[in-house]
């Protein structure tokens, strides 16, 4: 163990909630979710409470079927929130927020578009950019080129899905999640389904886009190492009916590299997350 | 070793010449072709009778005299398919949107529409040359009520096979229902009802001809029905031929317009 790793695990603190610093973008007050299956009702969510400030970048992590999914799902306004409330600046959110960035493991490009033109699509629907979209298309397009070609997809605009590969297509789709410049960022679990190698260079990747557009962002993983690697805090929900059973503040410096995932601070944070996952 | 390195190479050499645009056109034609050099071949060799089979050759031999009347009926014929396959398309269409986007006329409107098509379209013939006189109405509502469906499901089917995620893409965004629908439901339901149109237009030919052979004094299907009462049987496969011409022609220009308006696949 180096000597300079000692002082860095001081840093992992353990409070339960933490207080936001800066001002509060998100807030889960006391949500819980059950359905009835079989006309038997399932609690699936207890309750739930924490914040998320503005431009932080959260993990929630928790064994399959704990709600991870349906909180994100909560926040896009694509679930009604039953029980408890999810407030976005104070308020509650009951329908699909207007300037919400979403990326699923599935990359759901549409086939018929390219890439430049999958990226873009948001900006045919929100507002203010639909309405100014055809009257300054070409600063739009420089936009998005540019976008693209941070996740270096630059010479791949005309490219259809088909003819990218699964990393490529994941790429494309967060510059779309982030093209018109979202207040917050949803992430559901966008590099499961690539290889590991390819998923660590995705790290890297959002990060930096992370950075550049300061965009308070939520991922939901199974992937501790990318959980500690991208996030702010994380969340370790339980078991089914899940209370948030953990939270970890990382406080590893920006921005983060491969390395740092191999050095015995970040063992020591994910061995400790790790206790925490009961499948 | 050095063998099989050739026979490779010439796998790989065959693979790229059946690629070609050249091979695209020129290989049905020299089937087209080969099929009736072994027709010719078979009814000479073999001695069949021109009114059981004629050749190719005896077929052909009919043009100057019957080709004016093959031409005006096989005209007669291809506008009331493709007035059928026009009514059929908008109201497949409508219909197919309807369905798939509905889920009170996908459980009303789609079990009358199977129970509908489930009725052999010969049997409706009669009583429609009883509504509407002998002539190409009954033909053109034939071509209509057997194009329609294939349409129909289809584009049903298309609009329901979208997946959630892409939907929630948009929803997410704010989209309202119209500009899902304009961005992924239509879109995604293309390939769909394109692959239905080659299969509409031949049902709708189909439908015209059966129409014909019933309930009218004009067509194909009536040259065909005419000539074979007459023992005129080279006159019949000429009408017959006319028909397969115009089939594949009219597939043909469904496969321009798929290849151009479906792009992706």
């Amino acid at each position: 163990m180096s000597p300079m790793a000692n002082p860095m695990v001081e840093h992992v603190s353990q409070t339960l909630s933490p207080a936001p610093t800066t001002s509060t973008a998100l807030e889960f007050c006391e949500v819980g979710l059950q359905y009835a299956m079989k006309g038997v009702p399932v609690r699936v969510i207890d309750q739930v409470s924490f914040s998320v400030a503005q431009s932080e970048f959260i993990s929630i992590v928790g064994p399959s079927g704990c709600g991870k999914t349906s909180l994100l799902r909560m926040i896009s306004g694509l679930n009604p929130v039953q029980l408890g409330s999810v407030r976005f600046h104070g308020e509650p959110i009951t329908k699909p927020l207007k300037n919400v960035g979403i990326a699923f493991q599935n990359p759901v490009l549409l086939p018929w578009r390219n890439t430049l033109n999958n990226v873009m699509l948001p900006l045919e629907v929100v507002p203010p950019h639909k309405q100014q979209l055809k009257s300054q298309r070409s600063r739009y397009v420089t936009e998005a080129e540019a976008l693209l070609a941070t996740v270096g997809l630059k010479d791949f605009k005309t490219y259809y899905p088909w003819q990218l590969s699964g990393g490529m297509k994941q790429r494309a789709s967060l510059c779309r999640a982030l093209i018109h410049h979202p207040e917050i960022l949803l992430l559901d679990e966008p590099f499961g389904a690539l290889d590991a190698f390819t998923r660590e260079e995705m790290w890297g990747m959002l990060q930096r886009l992370w950075q550049q557009s300061q965009c308070t962002s939520v991922l939901v993983t199974h992937d501790l190492r990318e959980a500690l690697f991208l996030s702010d805090t994380v969340y370790v929900m339980g078991p089914r009916p899940s209370n948030i059973v953990y939270t970890l503040k990382v406080d590893l410096p920006r921005p983060r590299t491969l390395e740092m995932t191999f050095t015995p601070e970040f063992q020591h944070m994910y061995t400790h997350l790790r206790q925490y996952i009961q499948h | 070793m050095i063998a099989t390195d050739g026979a490779q190479s010439a796998q790989v050499k065959l693979n790229t010449q059946l690629t070609s645009q050249k091979a695209l056109y020129l290989l049905p034609l020299v089937t087209g072709l080969l099929l009736f050099v072994l027709w010719e071949l078979a009814v000479r060799l073999l001695g069949i009778e021109e009114f059981l089979l004629p050749a190719p050759s005896a077929i052909v031999a009919e043009i100057p005299q019957w080709g004016g009347v093959v031409l005006k009926n096989a005209w007669t014929t291809l506008y009331c398919t493709l007035v059928g396959f026009a009514m059929a398309l908008v109201v497949g269409i409508t219909l197919g949107f309807t369905i798939g986007y509905s889920k009170l006329a996908s459980l009303t409107l789609y079990p009358l529409l199977i129970g509908f098509n489930t009725i052999p379209k010969v049997a409706v013939v009669p009583l429609l040359s009883i509504w509407f006189g002998i002539g190409a109405v009954p033909a053109i509502i034939t071509a209509f009520m057997l194009a329609m469906f294939p349409i129909a499901v289809n584009v049903a089917s298309g609009l329901a096979t979208v997946e959630t995620e892409m939907q929630d893409v948009l929803v997410s965004l704010g989209a309202n229902q119209f500009e899902i629908f304009q961005k992924v439901g239509l879109p995604h339901t293309m390939p769909y009802l394109f692959a239905s149109l080659k299969v509409a237009i031949s049902q709708a030919f189909i439908g015209s001809v059966i129409a014909e052979t019933v309930a009218s004094n004009g067509g194909i299907g009536y040259v065909i029905l005419s000539a074979s009462s007459n023992f005129n049987i080279p006159l019949a496969f000429l009408a017959l031929l006319s028909l397969g011409v115009m089939g594949v022609i009219l597939y043909s220009i469904f496969v321009v317009l798929e290849k151009r308006f479906v792009h992706w696949l």
